[in-house]
């Protein structure tokens, strides 16, 4: 075996008390794909951010081909071929293909731009790893997946030996994963090596060489992927025996609760166009595609926070409130999708949180002052029963951990205050359930909780709308399936009628998949 | 240099942050001291005295600190719910003028009602005015986006415009021999004074009633709520139910309402009657007043009383040892800004490589 190309030794870093980089060593070789996994919060992005000179390490060093790598510069780092791809990616929309790679990668002092070497160059680049994007083209116009290849050719433009991946796949169809471990393939067999950060296990072993697994700050297993098996990595993820989310169908299916009948949207950064949707009680409707085709402007609609232009909605037979307060009063829990960005506000206390979106009624106002007994009390069950912790009523909503806030949120929208005093009164029960990425960054236990606590509402009877990018959790999850592409939704299939192949055709919006029966 | 977030705010940091602030504060207010030759113990002691040292003292530090409590609440409601209000001074210019209208104009003897009616009348009719006033630009602000920064910053010189036309034409009072002011307000309306042969009059008891009453209605009431859910996350204000565009409506009303009595009782406390340069800029000293009580209600009136002590002392002090009276906004500038520094270095701290 040659030299590791990029040798970390003894990486650490703390924040406050959090020890989220604890003595890491790790060696890169030439020529493969590491993966790095972990749960969130297991210290892949400080370690990254750590190599990439965006955090100083409190101790410990990094060596790149045999150099030692000054601390908290990322001029160095790029200078010394270290090449990033964010997961968002850090492109000018309104720029080309071109000047997107070349901005910044020429001297300020220099009098003329040199286009046709650049342009030649990136040329040169793009073939030689199989990367064919026309450097012409508007970067706004380009597909997730192109702009995702632009972003690769701007750090291979730099010079980069070593890229970094920051979850790569998150935005991708399966096929253009595929393609895009195609390239990374060819990039290795040339020499290049990869670090490739993760948490979805499939991938992880199909595509790397070797997997190191983080948890809680340590380097706590390294392992050649090829005869690692996922139940082995997810242990070492979460450090205990994880058994995968169980299948487990719908028993009963009911009335319909909510239908959507060609539903339009304004055009915003995506809308919704003509979309049909019925949601029965009992069941779990679930939507899978591509982010930025619509999924956003649905959630959005049934949560009463974006209006119609065209189409109908019903509720339980009558016209659909696009309002927040009244949804919620008609038994609408909502689950967006951004849980510190909408659900909550985060310089507000956790109990004022927990009973924002029904503060307009009469549980917890009384002549439009606050009754802030009732509403503690309230908070303090959600606390309780929905086992929110690092931090009571009083806290910072924002202090919470990115689980702790999910659980608020779900709580807050399943438990009605009326619940509190008759249990076991189905009025209280929610109708319809509206989740958006509902276990987006949760680490497994949370999603395992989060999960199971749609099963139990929808087997209470409420006909849950489960929008998700991940599609393992689209199809386990989903009694039926629908995809959505370009604004517009198929048919609901029964989950099992649907082939990751069919799916994965339907997302990039391919003719007749849409409408499949 | 860079900052870091804090996971935690230590309680020492809180506990050192206005130490510091007020350390700082002092250090380079000394050293302007200095500049100017004056013995820096001195200086500071004559200030103090000058505002709070006697009777008439703390008086005429209390007249001073009327209009800006109300100006800093004006402020301090706004800024919470994000709308950048720059528009006080004009509001309460309308205010006054609207005092005046109402109070003093009509052959000099006012509308015909009896005096309780009519002061109740005039003050609504100024609160009115600069809510008004403050309306246009918040609409403009939700319906079409246009930036209310800009809009009520500029209102302030149409308003001072329209004084300065009102005072030459309408409002003009013949007995004034010439100057640009406005006729007097019936005596009957005039604000009583709290101490006999001072200038504090009971403005001061409305003042910290209001401030008590918006610190009430921010804490325990929905559309407290509603303003502080607003300005800390709109997009979560929203998809909690927060009507925006009412909560934005009501706000202005609010700020503008509160700037426009601060108009009415100054013309009603003190001067009796409108002038061009009845504020020296108290419009926009709330901003400050606001911000140096990090947008609490019941703080706006403690930073009133530090603000205009500062300028009150600072007359008195020049006259004595030849500093000259800027002193005093050097102090409340370099106050604010290490405040705000001071608040900055409790959620952040700073990292030198």
């Amino acid at each position: 075996m040659t030299a590791p190309v990029l040798s970390l030794s003894n990486i650490s870093k703390r924040f406050g008390s959090l020890v989220a980089n604890d003595a890491i060593s790790l060696d890169l070789k030439a020529g493969e794909i590491l993966a790095l996994l972990g749960e969130n919060g297991a210290g892949k992005s400080t370690l990254v951010s750590i190599l990439f000179g965006h955090y100083t390490a409190d101790a410990g060093t990094i060596t790149v081909f045999g150099k030692p790598l000054p601390a908290g510069d990322p001029k160095a780092a790029l200078a010394a071929g270290i090449g990033m791809v964010h997961q968002h990616f850090t492109l000018a929309d309104n720029l080309s293909v071109l000047d997107n790679v070349m901005m910044g990668s020429e001297s300020l002092w220099q009098p003329l731009t040199r286009r046709a070497a650049a342009r030649a160059k990136l040329t040169q680049v793009g073939q030689r790893f199989g990367l064919g994007v026309d450097p012409d083209a508007l970067v706004g116009k380009l597909s997730v997946g192109e702009r995702q290849r632009v972003e690769i050719l701007k750090a291979l433009y730099r010079g980069a030996r070593i890229l970094i991946l920051d979850e790569p796949t998150a935005v991708l169809t399966p096929q253009e994963s595929e393609a895009l471990f195609a390239v990374l393939s060819q990039m290795v067999a040339q020499g290049l090596s990869v670090i490739f950060i993760s948490h979805k296990l499939v991938e992880v072993l199909k595509v790397s060489n070797r997997v190191a697994v983080l948890r809680a700050g340590k380097l706590v297993a390294q392992a050649e992927a090829h005869g690692t098996t996922q139940a082995q990595l997810a242990q070492w993820m979460v450090g205990h025996a994880v058994s995968p989310p169980q299948r487990k169908a719908s028993q009963h299916t009911g009335e319909a609760v909510c239908v959507l009948q060609n539903v339009s949207t304004a055009q915003a950064r995506e809308r919704l166009n003509d979309a049909s949707l019925t949601l029965h009680s009992g069941e779990i409707v679930a939507i899978a595609g591509v982010s930025g085709n619509g999924q956003v402007a649905l959630a959005e609609v049934l949560c009463g926070t974006r209006r119609t232009t065209g189409g109908r909605i019903e509720l339980m037979g009558r016209p659909f409130p696009q309002v927040p307060s009244e949804l919620v009063a008609l038994g609408v829990a909502r689950i967006p999708e951004d849980r510190l960005g909408v659900g909550l506000v985060g310089d507000l206390p956790v109990w004022e949180n927990a009973v924002s979106e029904r503060l307009r009624s009469g549980a917890f106002s009384r002549a439009s002052w606050v009754r802030r007994s009732a509403a503690q009390a309230y908070a303090k069950a959600v606390i309780t029963h929905f086992d929110v912790r690092g931090g009571g009523p009083n806290t910072a909503a924002r202090s919470l951990s990115g689980g702790n806030m999910q659980k608020l949120v779900l709580g807050r929208s399943l438990m009605h205050p009326g619940s509190l005093v008759e249990p076991d009164n189905a009025a209280f029960t929610p109708k319809l359930i509206v989740a958006h990425q509902p276990t987006w960054g949760l680490d497994i236990g949370a999603v395992a909780y989060v999960q199971q606590q749609l099963i139990a509402a929808r087997d209470a009877g409420a006909a849950v709308l489960l929008i998700s990018d991940d599609l393992d959790e689209v199809l386990t999850l989903g009694d039926r399936v629908a995809v959505m592409h370009g604004g517009h939704l198929s048919q609901a299939k029964a989950a099992l009628d649907w082939s990751r192949e069919s799916i994965g055709l339907a997302m990039a919006g391919a003719e007749g998949s849409t409408h499949a029966a | 240099m860079r900052l870091e977030k804090r996971l935690h705010s230590s309680a020492l940091a809180l506990v050192l942050a206005p130490i510091g602030a007020v350390a700082f504060t002092l250090l380079v207010s000394a050293l302007l001291v200095l500049w100017a030759g004056a013995p820096v113990g001195q200086t500071y002691a004559l200030l103090l005295q000058g505002a709070y040292g006697s009777v008439f003292a703390l008086s005429e530090t209390l007249t001073r600190a009327i209009p800006l409590m109300l100006t800093g609440l004006a402020a301090t409601v706004a800024f919470k719910a994000r709308l950048f209000n720059i528009g006080a001074e004009g509001q309460l210019y309308v205010g006054a003028l609207a005092a005046v209208a109402v109070g003093g104009m009509h052959g000099g003897g006012g509308l015909d009602l009896p005096p309780a009616v009519l002061f109740v009348l005039m003050m609504l009719t100024a609160a009115l005015a600069g809510a008004l006033l403050l309306l246009g630009p918040a609409l403009m602000k939700t319906r079409m986006g246009v930036d209310e920064v800009v809009t009520t910053l500029l209102l302030n010189f149409i308003v001072l415009l329209l004084v300065s036309l009102m005072l030459d034409g309408p409002m003009k009072d013949p007995t004034a021999m010439g100057w640009p002011q406005s006729v007097a307000l019936l005596g009957d309306l005039e604000l009583s004074k709290l101490i006999a042969q001072t200038r504090v009059h009971t403005g001061l008891l409305w003042a910290v009633t209001l401030a008590v009453a918006l610190w009430a209605l921010m804490n325990y009431t929905v559309l407290g709520f509603d303003i502080r859910a607003l300005g800390a996350n709109p997009r979560a204000a929203a998809f909690a139910g927060v009507p925006i565009t009412r909560t934005v409506v009501v706000v202005a009303l609010l700020s503008g309402g509160l700037a426009g009595l601060a108009g009415a009782i100054e013309v009603a406390g003190r001067t009796s009657y409108l002038t061009l340069d009845m504020s020296p800029g108290y419009g926009y000293s709330g901003i400050v007043i606001a911000m140096l009580a990090a947008l609490h209600p019941l703080a706006v009136v403690v930073a009133s009383v530090f603000v205009a002590g500062m300028l009150v002392g600072a007359d008195s002090m020049s006259r004595a040892v030849g500093v000259p009276t800027f002193i005093a906004d050097v102090i409340v500038a370099a106050s604010l800004i290490s405040v705000l520094v001071a608040t900055l270095l409790t959620q952040y701290r700073v990292r030198w490589k």
